[in-house]
């Protein structure tokens, strides 16, 4: 259990560590870099396919600069990390209160935890 | 997976709306049904939505050389079924089209139709039959988690093609541009999904097995992974 946890997590950081190192040293196609994100390439797709094509309507609200939106985006990850950190925590310990109790005692923390 | 705001036709844009329209307002219902019927789950469900908010936040490096995102509905199609995953699918995209210019409201119907309902149905869809061949559990997990994924990425193409047709090659030389953009770079991200997706699951297994033995899909699970 344990072991094959840590395999998955090494395979996690593998698949994403891989990339960067893959084309390290390798000059990105010109007017490029390398990660864009494939939202953007797809646009510049689009505009590629059909050069007369106008957007015809633009967001109601921008990030003022890529780093406030790094800054959202970290939110929200920040939101769901959280949460789930949140019911892992929570999890174990009921978990481990269970395994110590007697059998058949009312479980102090269901009652109060809603999980 | 987000067509950016204004990059679909009008036609294209409203025709997926109204498309989109009817899974929401059933997926809504099952959402409320859920809680109702089983109100020790909301923490579960919380925890379903959690995971969406989080993997489509996280933009990730492929080998094709750019970065793109998981979707995270699998793991919620699969423990609580497809219908569900739509609405929370729908406030992930609209978190990210109103305040990260991310996607946009004129999108957000293609958008929807993409990760919020063929990504859940292909991995309940996919795991069910999976299943059914007598798959262990953690290869039906991965495989649905990661297919659906795939699939999200692969209907995005097939709008963007639809609406941009090749000059040359028409809707399916288009299709092959867009799924060269989307498809490829996913792949690595969709085992990453997939293999995310097992851990939580197995966590799942490990501590709250009594809930996992309620959920329809996983009826036969004991205690122990």
């Amino acid at each position: 259990m344990k072991r094959s946890n840590l395999l998955i997590v090494a395979a996690l950081l593998g698949l994403t560590i891989l990339p960067l190192w893959w084309v390290a040293g390798i000059e990105p196609a010109a007017g490029t870099e390398w990660f864009a994100g494939s939202d953007r390439q797809a646009q510049d797709m689009i505009l590629a396919l059909a050069p007369a094509y106008l957007a015809w309507f633009e967001p109601l609200w921008q990030p003022a600069s890529s780093e406030i939106e790094s800054l959202l985006f970290a939110l929200q990850a920040a939101l769901g990390a959280g949460f789930i950190g949140y019911w892992f925590g929570v999890s174990v310990t009921r978990h481990a209160l269970r395994q110590s109790q007697p059998v058949r005692q009312p479980d102090p923390i269901q009652s109060r935890v809603d999980c | 997976m987000h067509i950016m705001e204004g990059f679909l036709p009008l036609e294209h844009a409203l025709g997926w709306s109204v498309a989109a329209t009817p899974f929401l307002a059933y997926g809504l219902h099952a959402v409320r049904r859920d809680i109702r019927q089983h109100p020790e789950r909301r923490m579960l469900l919380g925890v379903a939505a959690a995971f969406s908010f989080l993997l489509s936040a996280l933009k990730l490096p492929s080998v094709t050389g750019s970065s793109s995102h998981p979707t995270g509905v699998g793991l919620g199609a699969l423990l609580f079924g497809p219908w569900v995953m739509v609405p929370i699918a729908f406030v992930v995209l609209l978190f990210q089209a109103l305040l990260l210019a991310h996607g946009g409201l004129t999108t957000l119907g293609a958008n929807l139709f993409a990760m919020g309902i063929v990504g859940p149905f292909v991995a309940h869809g996919l795991f069910r039959l999976l299943r059914l061949f007598g798959l262990p559990w953690i290869g039906a997990v991965f495989l649905g988690a990661c297919l659906s994924n795939l699939a999200t990425y692969l209907t995005t193409s097939l709008q963007l093609a639809w609406a941009f047709p090749d000059p040359v090659g028409g809707v399916a030389g288009s299709l092959a541009k867009f799924a060269g953009i989307f498809a490829l770079t996913q792949i690595p991200l969709a085992i990453s999904e997939g293999l995310l997706t097992v851990l939580v699951v197995k966590a799942l297994r490990r501590y709250h097995p009594d809930e996992l033995s309620q959920m329809r899909l996983f009826p036969a699970t004991g205690g122990r992974a």
